[in-house]
C-alpha cells in the first residue's frame, strides 16, 4: 500500500454537515414538530403597561368546548425568572409592560385557543407609567417594583486611576451624549417550544434556548420540580443570536400547561408577538466625556450610561459586562470611570443579542473617538494608531491582552480600502451642490474571543467514543444553532483521528446525553467545545497509538493517524487499517479496551471581582471595518457602497463557517446603523411587523473585503479565537462616520434614517446660512 | 365548522386531492394537512418568503395563498427537488458554497432561486439579488447565496455558449 499522506482538514473550505439536510427540507425545526395528542397553547397579554389587576375571570373560557387548560397566576408557583427573577411568568398583581402574560390557554387547536382567550375578562387599575429613565430616576416617579423604590435594577461601577489628575493632563476635554435604540432579533424561527410530561412527572422540553444545562436550574423553582426531573432537546432552531438566553415566560408557560393537562402541549408565536415579545437589544443613553493632550494621547475617560430595562429584568441589564471593558479599556487611557445604571420603566425589556453590550458601547466610543481626532486635527487612522493598544498591554480591568494586534486591524483596514485618500477628498464636498455625496469611515473593537467567565465555570464537555469500524461518535455539551460547531467538532476529529469527516457522528443539543456548558453565547463556542474535543480525540488517540505501538513495536512517538490506518509518522508508510486495530483491541479477551474517552475543559480565565476587575475571557481580539458610503442628500437615503474588515482571528478552522459569520455580522450591523428600529410609543411596539422593521435584503448588500490577521492564539484550539460577534460590533460606527465624512454632519443616535439624514443636512444647511449672513 | 371544498392537485408529481377549508393557507395544507413541512411558517403575512413554493411556474408565498386555489394547480415544494437523483444543481450550490446557516430560510431560498434559474436561465449578479428580495435571512448576509445561484447561472451560459459553437 503507498504511503499516505496527512491530510490537512482544520483551516480547509469544508462544507457544513447539515447544510444538505436543510437544503433538502428535511431537517424538522421545533416549529415544526408535532406529538401524537398534542395541545396547542396561547397567551392572553395586557393591553396596558402599568395597572394593579384587580380579578381574573377564566370561567367562560374553560367552559369552551376544546378548551383543556386555562391557568393564571393563581394556579402556579410563585416564583419569577429571569436575571433578578422579577418577572413571574404569569402576572397575578399587577402589570408592568405590554408583554405581561395574564392566562394561558390550552385547545385542541389554535382557533379554539383565540376564542378562549377573547372569553376571558380582566380587571386593571391603571397606574401612573414611566417611560424615559431620566423620567424615572427622579424624585416621586412611579415605582416599577416595590422592592426597588429608586427604580434601579442594577448598578455598575468602575474606576481606575485618577480621573482629576487625567483632566489636569488634558489639553483639550470633550463630552457628548450617543443614545442606542431599540432593534429586536427577527430570528426567522419565531419563538416555539413544546413540552411533554411523563406518568412520574419528569418533564421533557423541545426548545430553542442557547443555555439548556443551566435553564434546568433557572426554570425548575417557575414550575415547582426538581431540575433534575428535566430533560432539554434542542431540536433545529430557526435562528437566536442570543435571544434565548434566558428563560423567558412562553417556556414555563408551556410546561405548566402540559403538566395540567396531561399531555403534550406547543406554544408558538406568531411574528406580531414575536416582536412585541422576544427581547430587544438593551437601549443605552451614554455620556462620555475624554480628554487627551495636544497631541492627542488620551488622558482620561468618564463613561456614565442609563440603560432603559423595560418593566423586568432580563441579561440587558448585565450587558456593562461588556460594555464596559470597551469603555475603559479600547485604547489604552490609564484613568478611567465607568457608571451604567439599569433602570425600570414601563417599556419592554432587553435580553441579549450578538455582540451583547459592545454594538452599543462601540457606537459611542468610536463616534466619539472620531470627534476627538477632529479636534487635534488628526486623521482617523493616526489618532487611533496614536492611542491603540498593544501585544502584553493589561487593561484598567485586568484584561490580558495577548496575541492581539489592533494596530495590524486598523492599518489593514485602511490600507486595503484606500482610506485616508478618500476620506481626505471627501471632506472637501461638505458644501458643493452635488446630491450624491461619497464617505468613507473607519471604527474598531475589544471582544472577547476566548469565552467570558460570567458563570462559576465556562467550560464544556466531550465524550467519545469509537466503534469496530473506525467510526467515531461524539457527544458535546455545545449547542448547535446554526453557527457551525457540529462542522468545526467534525473537522478537529478528522484531523486528530486521521478519519474523513463523513466517519463522525455529532450527539448533541440534548441534556440527557450531553455533557455540561454554558451554551452558545459570547464568540466562545468553537474557542471552548472545539478545544474540549480537541482534548478528548488526543486522548483516544493516545490509547489508538498505544495499541498501535505494541502490536508493531513501533514507539507511539513514531506513529500517526491517516486516511483511516496507523502509519509511520516520519514517511506515512500504513502500518495497520484503524478499523481492524480498533476490532483486536475490542476482541482481547480479557485485556478487552474500547476508545471511550471524555474531557472537562475549563479555559484559564476568571470572574472580575467585586471592584469589576479579572482577566474574564481566555482570549481577546480586534477588528477594524472601513465603511464606503454615498448619501443621497436630497432624500437622506444610505447606501454601503463596499466594506473592509480586518479581524484578528487566531487560526482559521473553517474558512467557509468564518465568511460566513462575518458577513452575516455586518448585514445585523448594517440594520442597526441604518434601518432596524423597534419604535415605541408609551411603552406600546409600534411596528411589529417585517412591513414596518427593515431588515437588509440581499440588493442592499454590499460586497465585503475580508482580511484575516491571524495571530494564533496559544490556549485556543489549533490556535483559533472566537469570532462571531466583532463583524456586528464594529460595522456600525464605521457607517455613521462615514455619513459624517460625505456630509459634515454628525448623528449620534442610530438609526440613520433618511429623515434623519436629510433633517440633519437641511439643518447644516440653515446654520452655514446663519453664520454666513 | 367552516365550509370544506374539495381540492385536486398535483404535488412534486403526485396527485393529491383532499378536503380543505374555505379559510386556510396553502401553507398550512402543505405543512399541517400533507406532512410538507420544508415551507416555513415565518411571519405569515407574505413579508420573509421562507414559505415559497412554486405553483405553476410562478414562485408564491405560500401563506397568502388561499388552499382552495390550489384546485387544479402542479405545485412544486423543496420536498420535490430531491426525489429523484439526489440534491438539484441549486441544493448542491448552497450547500457547496456555505450558504447555509440555521437554514430556516433556506427551503424558501432555494425554491426562489430554482424559480428565477427556470425564468432566466443566465442573471447578472445584481438580477439575483433582485429576484431574491422577498426572501429574508438573518444569518448569512446572503453573499454565499448569491454566490451559489450566480454558480449555477454561469454554468447555464457555459453550456449555452458551448451549444452555439
Amino acid at each position: 500500500m503507498d504511503p499516505i499522506e496527512k491530510k490537512e482538514i482544520v483551516g480547509s473550505r469544508v462544507t457544513k454537515l447539515d447544510a444538505p439536510e436543510k437544503v433538502a427540507g428535511r431537517v424538522r425545526y421545533v416549529n415544526d414538530m408535532t406529538l401524537p395528542r398534542m395541545l396547542y397553547a396561547k397567551v392572553l397579554r395586557t393591553d396596558r403597561v402599568h395597572a394593579n389587576i384587580l380579578s381574573i375571570d377564566t370561567s367562560k373560557a374553560k367552559a369552551l368546548p376544546g378548551v383543556h387548560a386555562v391557568i393564571t397566576a393563581a394556579d402556579t408557583p410563585k416564583f419569577g425568572i429571569g436575571v433578578l427573577k422579577d418577572n413571574p411568568p404569569l402576572k397575578g398583581d399587577k402589570v408592568r409592560c405590554i408583554r405581561d402574560e395574564i392566562a394561558a390557554v390550552a385547545a385542541d387547536t389554535e382557533e379554539i385557543c383565540d376564542a378562549a382567550l377573547r372569553l376571558i375578562e380582566v380587571e386593571y387599575e391603571d397606574l401612573p407609567t414611566v417611560f424615559e429613565t431620566v423620567d424615572a430616576l427622579a424624585e416621586g416617579a412611579p415605582v416599577i417594583h416595590e422592592d426597588r423604590p429608586d427604580n434601579i435594577a442594577m448598578l455598575h461601577e468602575f474606576k481606575a486611576g485618577d480621573l482629576e489628575a487625567g483632566e489636569a493632563q488634558a489639553v483639550h476635554i470633550f463630552e457628548d451624549e450617543y443614545d442606542v435604540h431599540y432593534v429586536t432579533h427577527c430570528n426567522m424561527g419565531a419563538s416555539c417550544c413544546l413540552a411533554d410530561v411523563d406518568t412520574d412527572g419528569r418533564v421533557t422540553l423541545y426548545s430553542q434556548t442557547q443555555y439548556p444545562f443551566i435553564m434546568k436550574m433557572d426554570i425548575a423553582p417557575s414550575l415547582g420540580i426538581h431540575p433534575g426531573d428535566l430533560r432539554i432537546i434542542q431540536p433545529p432552531v430557526g435562528g437566536a443570536f442570543g435571544a434565548k438566553l434566558d428563560v423567558y415566560p412562553n417556556e414555563p408557560i408551556c410546561v405548566l400547561l402540559a403538566m395540567e393537562t396531561r399531555r403534550p402541549v406547543k406554544l408558538l408565536y406568531s411574528r406580531e408577538e414575536e416582536f412585541i415579545v422576544s427581547p430587544t437589544r438593551q437601549p443605552v443613553e451614554f455620556k462620555i466625556r475624554s480628554g487627551m493632550t495636544a497631541e492627542g494621547k488620551l488622558t482620561f475617560r468618564d463613561v456614565d450610561s442609563r440603560l432603559n430595562n423595560g418593566g423586568y429584568t432580563s441579561w440587558g441589564a448585565t450587558t456593562p459586562y461588556v460594555s464596559m471593558r470597551t469603555g475603559t479599556s479600547h485604547y489604552k487611557v490609564d484613568n478611567v470611570s465607568y457608571r451604567a445604571r439599569a433602570v425600570y420603566t414601563n417599556n419592554p425589556f432587553a435580553g441579549s443579542f450578538r455582540g451583547y453590550g459592545n454594538v452599543q458601547a462601540t457606537w459611542a466610543l468610536e463616534t466619539h473617538m472620531d470627534q476627538m481626532a477632529e479636534i487635534v486635527d488628526q486623521d482617523p487612522v493616526a489618532f487611533r494608531l496614536l492611542n491603540s493598544n498593544e501585544q502584553g498591554d493589561v487593561t484598567p480591568q485586568g484584561a490580558k491582552l495577548n496575541n492581539i494586534d489592533l494596530k495590524g486591524c486598523i492599518t489593514t483596514a485602511a490600507e486595503e480600502s484606500d482610506f485616508l485618500k478618500k476620506w481626505q477628498a471627501n471632506l472637501g464636498q461638505w458644501d458643493s451642490p452635488e446630491r450624491f455625496k461619497r464617505g468613507i469611515g473607519i471604527a474598531s473593537s475589544l471582544h472577547n474571543a476566548g469565552g467570558a467567565k460570567i458563570h462559576k465555570s465556562d467550560g464544556c464537555g466531550t465524550m467519545l467514543k469509537m466503534d469496530d469500524y473506525g467510526r467515531v461518535t461524539v457527544i458535546t455539551g455545545a449547542s448547535e444553532i446554526g453557527q457551525g460547531i457540529d462542522t468545526v467538532i467534525a473537522q478537529i476529529m478528522s484531523e486528530e483521528l486521521g478519519i474523513p469527516m463523513r466517519d463522525v457522528t455529532l450527539v448533541m443539543n440534548d441534556t440527557a446525553t450531553g455533557p455540561w456548558d454554558v451554551g452558545v453565547h459570547a464568540s466562545r463556542t468553537t474557542y471552548i467545545a472545539g478545544k474540549s474535543a480537541q482534548r478528548a480525540a488526543r486522548k483516544a488517540r493516545e490509547q489508538i497509538l498505544a495499541a498501535a505501538s505494541r502490536q508493531s513495536n513501533v514507539s507511539p512517538d513514531e506513529l500517526d493517524l491517516r486516511g483511516g490506518h496507523v502509519v509511520q509518522m516520519k514517511d506515512g508508510e500504513p502500518v495497520m487499517p484503524l478499523d481492524r486495530l480498533l476490532r483486536q483491541m475490542h476482541f482481547a479477551g480479557e485485556d478487552a479496551e474500547l476508545v471511550m474517552v471524555s474531557d472537562y475543559y475549563e479555559p484559564p480565565s476568571e470572574p472580575e471581582d467585586e471592584n469589576r476587575y479579572g482577566d474574564m475571557s481566555a482570549s481577546y481580539s480586534h477588528a477594524a471595518h472601513v465603511a464606503e458610503v454615498v448619501v443621497d442628500t436630497m432624500t437622506g437615503e444610505v447606501k454601503v457602497e463596499q466594506i473592509w474588515s480586518a479581524q484578528d482571528v487566531g487560526k482559521v478552522v473553517n474558512p467557509v463557517g468564518l465568511e460566513g459569520q462575518i458577513e452575516g455580522g455586518i448585514a445585523v450591523g448594517i440594520g442597526y446603523a441604518l434601518s432596524e428600529e423597534l419604535q415605541l410609543k408609551d411603552g406600546i411596539v409600534q411596528n411589529p411587523f417585517f412591513r414596518d422593521y427593515h431588515v437588509m435584503t440581499a440588493p442592499e448588500m454590499p460586497p465585503i473585503h475580508m482580511t484575516w490577521l491571524e495571530t494564533n492564539d496559544e490556549e485556543g484550539p489549533l490556535g483559533a479565537k472566537g469570532a462571531a460577534e466583532l463583524p456586528t460590533i464594529v460595522i456600525a460606527p464605521a457607517i455613521g462616520n462615514a455619513v459624517y465624512n460625505a456630509t459634515g454632519v454628525r448623528f449620534n443616535h442610530p438609526p440613520l434614517t433618511p429623515e434623519k439624514i436629510a433633517r440633519g443636512i437641511w439643518e447644516r444647511k440653515q446654520q452655514m446660512r446663519a453664520a454666513a449672513e | 365548522m367552516s365550509a370544506m371544498v374539495d381540492v385536486t392537485f398535483t404535488l412534486n408529481g403526485h396527485t393529491t386531492s383532499l378536503a380543505v377549508a374555505v379559510h386556510d393557507s396553502a401553507l398550512t395544507t402543505l405543512r399541517d394537512r400533507l406532512d410538507h413541512a420544508g415551507a416555513k411558517l415565518a411571519c405569515g403575512e407574505g413579508e420573509c418568503g421562507a414559505c415559497t413554493i412554486i405553483v405553476d411556474d410562478i414562485s408564491v408565498n405560500a401563506c397568502l395563498m388561499p388552499a382552495p386555489d390550489l384546485d387544479g394547480r402542479i405545485v412544486r415544494t423543496v420536498e420535490g427537488l430531491w426525489e429523484g437523483d439526489g440534491l438539484s444543481k441549486v441544493q448542491d450550490a448552497f450547500v457547496r458554497h456555505g450558504a447555509v446557516q440555521c437554514g430556516f430560510c433556506t427551503p424558501g431560498m432555494v425554491m426562489q432561486a430554482t424559480h428565477l434559474l427556470e425564468q432566466q436561465p443566465e442573471m447578472s449578479d445584481a438580477e439575483v439579488r433582485r429576484g431574491l428580495e422577498g426572501n429574508t435571512c438573518r444569518c448569512t448576509g446572503y453573499s454565499k447565496i448569491v454566490a451559489a445561484v450566480m454558480e449555477v447561472s454561469r454554468d447555464a451560459a457555459t453550456k449555452t455558449a458551448e451549444a452555439a459553437e
